[in-house]
């Protein structure tokens, strides 16, 4: 590793027959280009929704050919992301290693001391933001956020709110709709969101807050009902569906999907891999997927990229104190 | 009737010259893939899934059913000829599998569960094409209770198995299920039994990690040992005439096939429970329905034949929740799941009506994958069998750096192949002490699922133990459970054998 | 035969005690709030019935009546451990040398030196290995293996098969 670097440093500033030389195929004067296969790591394992997105990056940016090595998806799921985190720490400087992320990126480091500082990784592109709903089975009668919380008042406790494991996005959800209306349902943790939309169909659970991308089937066919997102402004697949802030209720939660770098990843690598995954936000299959399944393609890079990072952190390190200290009691 | 018609544009789209090309190819990657050790119809399709974008979305399917089906053949490969079993699904099949290698009989087990499989995967294909919609419906009646009684079921079908010392199998039990809590507990949250915060057990201990240790290296230190004093492996051969002689055989076991078959679908069917439970389920009925109970897991041919049809009926059968409610039951429908996507199909309860092209495409597509898949399996018998003849020493440095390229693919961590060479030496001890291997490596895989219901049942109830029983779908799964342990107790106990059995406590 | 017996059940022991002071690291207990048991439990209370069934073989072996079976065949154990030993030996050398070197050399030393085959056998096996495994794995599945201090000596070969 440190004999590749110190060779690209050397020949950064020679002309490019010399990188050809160096065994760099097609080296132009644009710059740096992958040597080899580029290991994009997925922090969930496979089958899951992070995992999908991340398989549909890779298949975009095989069919567009908008990198010049495969891209390899490697799944490090473990410890809710804890085994990816390490071992991107450990390929400090490595040029050849992306990482998909979640909001498991903030939350594993803050749950668990794991030794990760997510500072110092480097950013790279925020592709989307996925949104929040608060579902119920089409068979209930609730209809309005109003009905939603009388009839978890009224089970005393025993509503079954179901979703991700404890700790991820759908729990803090729940914490914070716990917290906003002052009250308690028994949390039912499942593996995955697919898992999760299908005991809610099923009648096992009575309600979940699914990103739209899970329910989107079982809604079109009629068996659940969506009553409130928790987004800034109405989705447009739902222009029905009131968000909770219309409501008086100030809940507003993503889930970020973006990707990031090993630390001091060098600089041409960096400015490579921002500039596809720009060119992949504009393709057009892209572009279909968000608008059909409720995302907001949102793309940011660079520093204002890890400033939003930093500050989501913070967000969610008090979200996080505010639920295990109702844990606790 | 208008079913039949989709099915049949379904099958003139999957006959065309190209498309048949298509399958062959991908049939016999997807068996080479199946048979290494370590790998699956998950990295066959993990790969494929990529270039579909560039052959036309019915060429796709096809492509990627042809290498899902292939490498579900394949894992019988591996798991008749090395007793490595390639994925979890084929673990019932090494019981009687291996033995029947070891006698010479390796081309007669490949032909059974060639065969085993076609059947399987043909029944399977056409209760699919008669009820998938409305067992839709059935799929979603699960919630963890049900699935909880489930795995509970496919336990006691394998609990006091053979003639085993019953003291032994319960401490493998338990230490498969203790090895199978390992890493991150998905209702708290937090990780467990990291055993000092090594990262490489974050994502706890795979099913792939442990039948690679025990069954590949462990079996390969056992056999260099004892190479000396017990008789050597019997060479098999392969004629045409012993191909028809199988083809025979396996006429007899209609009973057996057609069980698998439909407790293949149906248990496939249920997403999360899937194939391996399927598998285990249909071995236990097997046996305690046969004549000769005894001659089971040393080279009954109908243990081979009963794992194999159920294993081929499931993954059909897990394609239904994937198509119908849009929930895979295993990360390959889930890669499946994700190329439909990619395809601009929305699966779920609307799908069977919006896209039936698509939807009798696949299922065409399915057989004609299955149809090849025996035919090429069958053809490529010989190969596989001459590869057995291989010299001992030759075959064993071969395997076990299968053994090690196979753990580190599927994870991509060194971790994982010292687990696996851990896990060998452990194994080869155990075993020579009569340790049973097979329920370690069974409570493995289904513990996590096990473990998980449980609790989600007991939140989801208060804390009700009862609702297990109340419950009528599960409640139903524990009685039969609860008959199918106490019969061999029963038995046991007639015998007089009540002494060892009770744990000295 | 006995005595290793002996020796396996209170290893036996000794890992369910090692795993039930990690698990205790949870809640073993009945989780009131939440219902159901907490996330040490299952780990837990398993480890507990390993101990005693290991505890109760333990028992039995040293009530019956010696055996003057061997657990090893002590001519063979010595195959045994020279297995293991290069079994280790590579997989060590793995991340540092690359697959390509520590996997080739083990099948030259399982074949030549440990098995006394030929040199045209262990020759071609020894190239082919890496060979298959290259093209198999790297170039049609696109799984990367190890390559230690070897990764130069690959960029060549990603630019031509990649």
């Amino acid at each position: 590793m440190i004999y590749k670097m110190t060779r690209r440093a050397a020949l950064a500033g020679v002309a490019s027959i010399a990188m050809i030389a160096a065994g760099a195929t097609s080296a132009l004067a644009e710059g740096w280009k992958p040597m080899k296969p580029v290991e994009m790591v997925i922090m969930a394992g496979q089958g899951g929704g992070a995992d999908r997105l991340a398989r549909l990056f890779q298949s975009i940016i095989q069919k567009e050919n908008l990198a010049s090595m495969p891209v390899l998806p490697v799944n490090k799921g473990g410890g809710s992301g804890a085994e990816a985190l390490r071992y991107l720490k450990d390929s400090e400087g490595d040029a050849h290693k992306i990482m998909a992320t979640l909001n498991s990126y903030y939350t594993t480091p803050l749950r668990t001391d794991i030794g990760v500082d997510i500072e110092e990784f480097t950013p790279i592109a925020r592709m989307a933001l996925d949104t929040f709903v608060l579902w119920v089975n089409a068979d209930s009668d609730i209809q309005t956020m109003e009905d939603w919380v009388a009839a978890v008042k009224a089970s005393g406790g025993e509503w079954k709110m179901g979703g991700t494991g404890t700790g991820q996005e759908d729990s803090l959800v729940t914490a914070m709709l716990e917290k906003e209306f002052d009250i308690k349902v028994t949390y039912v943790p499942f593996k995955g969101g697919g898992d999760v939309a299908k005991n809610l169909v099923g009648g096992h659970i009575d309600s979940t807050v699914n990103n739209p991308s899970e329910q989107m089937g079982f809604w079109q066919a009629g068996k659940s009902r969506p009553i409130a997102a928790f987004t800034p402004e109405r989705l447009e697949v739902f222009p029905d569906v009131p968000t909770a802030r219309e409501l008086g209720h100030d809940i507003v939660y993503w889930m970020q999907r973006s990707f990031v770098a090993p630390k001091d990843m060098p600089a041409e690598a960096v400015a490579y891999y921002t500039d596809m995954f720009q060119k992949l936000s504009e393709t057009e299959e892209w572009q279909t997927y968000t608008k059909d399944k409720a995302l907001m393609a949102d793309f940011l890079s660079g520093d204002e990229l890890q400033a939003y990072f930093i500050e989501e952190r913070d967000k969610h390190a008090v979200i996080l104190a505010d639920m295990e200290g109702d844990g606790s009691s | 009737m208008d079913t039949l018609a989709l099915l049949a544009d379904g099958f003139a789209t999957s006959l065309s010259p190209l498309n048949l090309m298509i399958v062959i190819l991908g049939v016999t990657a997807g068996l080479f893939i199946g048979a290494m050790p370590g790998l699956g119809s998950v990295n066959g399709v993990a790969i494929v899934l990529p270039l579909t974008f560039i052959v036309p979305p019915s060429s796709a399917i096809i492509l990627l059913c042809a290498i899902y089906y292939g490498a579900m053949y394949g894992g019988a490969i591996s798991s008749i000829l090395l007793g490595i079993p390639g994925a979890s699904t084929a673990v019932a099949t090494t019981f009687d599998g291996r033995p029947m290698a070891q006698q010479g009989k390796a081309g007669l087990a490949l032909i059974a569960a060639a065969v085993a499989s076609f059947v399987g995967g043909t029944i399977s294909v056409l209760l699919f094409t008669l009820f998938a919609v409305p067992l839709a419906d059935l799929a979603l009646a699960f919630g963890p209770a049900e699935e909880f009684a489930l795995v509970l079921l496919a336990f006691t079908t394998f609990v006091g198995l053979g003639g085993d010392d019953k003291l032994k199998t319960i401490i493998m039990i338990c230490l498969g299920l203790v090895l199978s809590t390992v890493g991150l507990d998905l209702i708290s949250g937090q990780p467990r039994l990291i055993f000092g915060d090594m990262p490489g057990f974050y994502s706890g201990i795979s099913f792939l990690v442990l039948a690679i240790g025990v069954y590949g290296i462990g079996e390969i230190l056992y056999t260099i040992e004892t190479s000396r004093t017990a008789p050597q492996v019997t060479p098999a051969r392969i004629t045409l005439r012993e191909l028809g002689d199988g083809i025979k055989t396996m006429n007899k076991m209609w009973r057996t096939m057609s069980l698998g078959s439909f407790l293949g679908f149906f248990v496939g069917m249920l997403p999360a429970a899937g194939a391996t439970p399927a598998a285990l389920m249909a071995y236990g009925i097997a046996r305690s329905t046969s004549k000769e109970p005894k001659s089971f897991g040393k080279g009954n041919i109908e243990g081979v034949a009963a794992p194999e049809t159920a294993n081929n009926a499931a993954s059909t059968g897990s394609l239904l929740p994937m198509l119908t409610l849009g929930i895979p039951g295993s990360p390959t429908t889930a890669l499946l799941l994700g190329g439909m996507v990619m395809w601009g199909l929305m699966p779920g309860p609307m799908l069977f009506i919006e896209q039936q092209d698509f939807v009798w495409g696949l299922i065409s597509s399915l057989y004609t994958a299955n149809f090849a898949a025996v035919a090429i399996n069958i053809a490529l018998i010989p190969l596989f069998v001459w590869a057995l003849r291989m010299p001992f020493t030759v075959l064993c440095a071969l395997v076990m750096v299968l053994c090690i390229v196979g753990g580190f693919a599927p994870s991509q961590k060194m971790h994982d192949v010292w687990l696996i060479a851990g896990f060998g030496v452990a194994g080869y001890l155990l075993r020579k002490a009569d340790y049973p291997l097979a329920p370690l490596v069974l409570a493995l895989v289904l513990g996590p699922l096990m473990e998980k219901s449980f609790r989600q049942t007991l939140i989801s109830e208060q804390g009700d133990i009862l609702a297990f029983i109340e419950r009528p779908l599960s409640g139903t799964f524990i009685a039969i459970a609860v008959l199918f342990f106490a019969l061999p107790l029963v038995k046991y106990l007639r015998k007089g054998g009540a002494r060892s059995i009770a744990p000295a406590e | 035969m006995l005595i290793a017996d002996r020796v396996i059940a209170i290893a036996i022991m000794a890992l369910s005690a090692y795993f039930m002071w990690h698990a205790a690291a949870l809640p073993i207990g009945w989780n009131g709030m939440t219902g159901g048991p907490g996330g040490g439990a299952f780990p837990f209370w398993l480890s507990l019935l390993m101990l005693s069934s290991a505890g109760a073989v333990l028992v039995r072996s040293i009530m019956q009546a010696p055996s003057s079976q061997h657990f090893f065949d002590s001519q063979m154990l010595r195959s045994v451990i020279a297995v293991v030993v290069a079994l280790f030996v590579t997989i060590a050398l793995i991340p540092v040398t690359g697959a390509y070197v520590a996997l080739p050399l083990f099948i030259f030393w399982y074949l030549r030196i440990y098995g006394g085959h030929g040199w045209l056998l262990t020759g071609i096996l020894t190239v082919a290995t890496p060979l298959f495994l290259f093209f198999f794995f790297e170039v049609t599945l696109k799984i990367l293996l190890p390559k230690g201090v070897t990764e130069p000596l690959f960029l060549p070969l990603y630019a031509m098969f990649f």
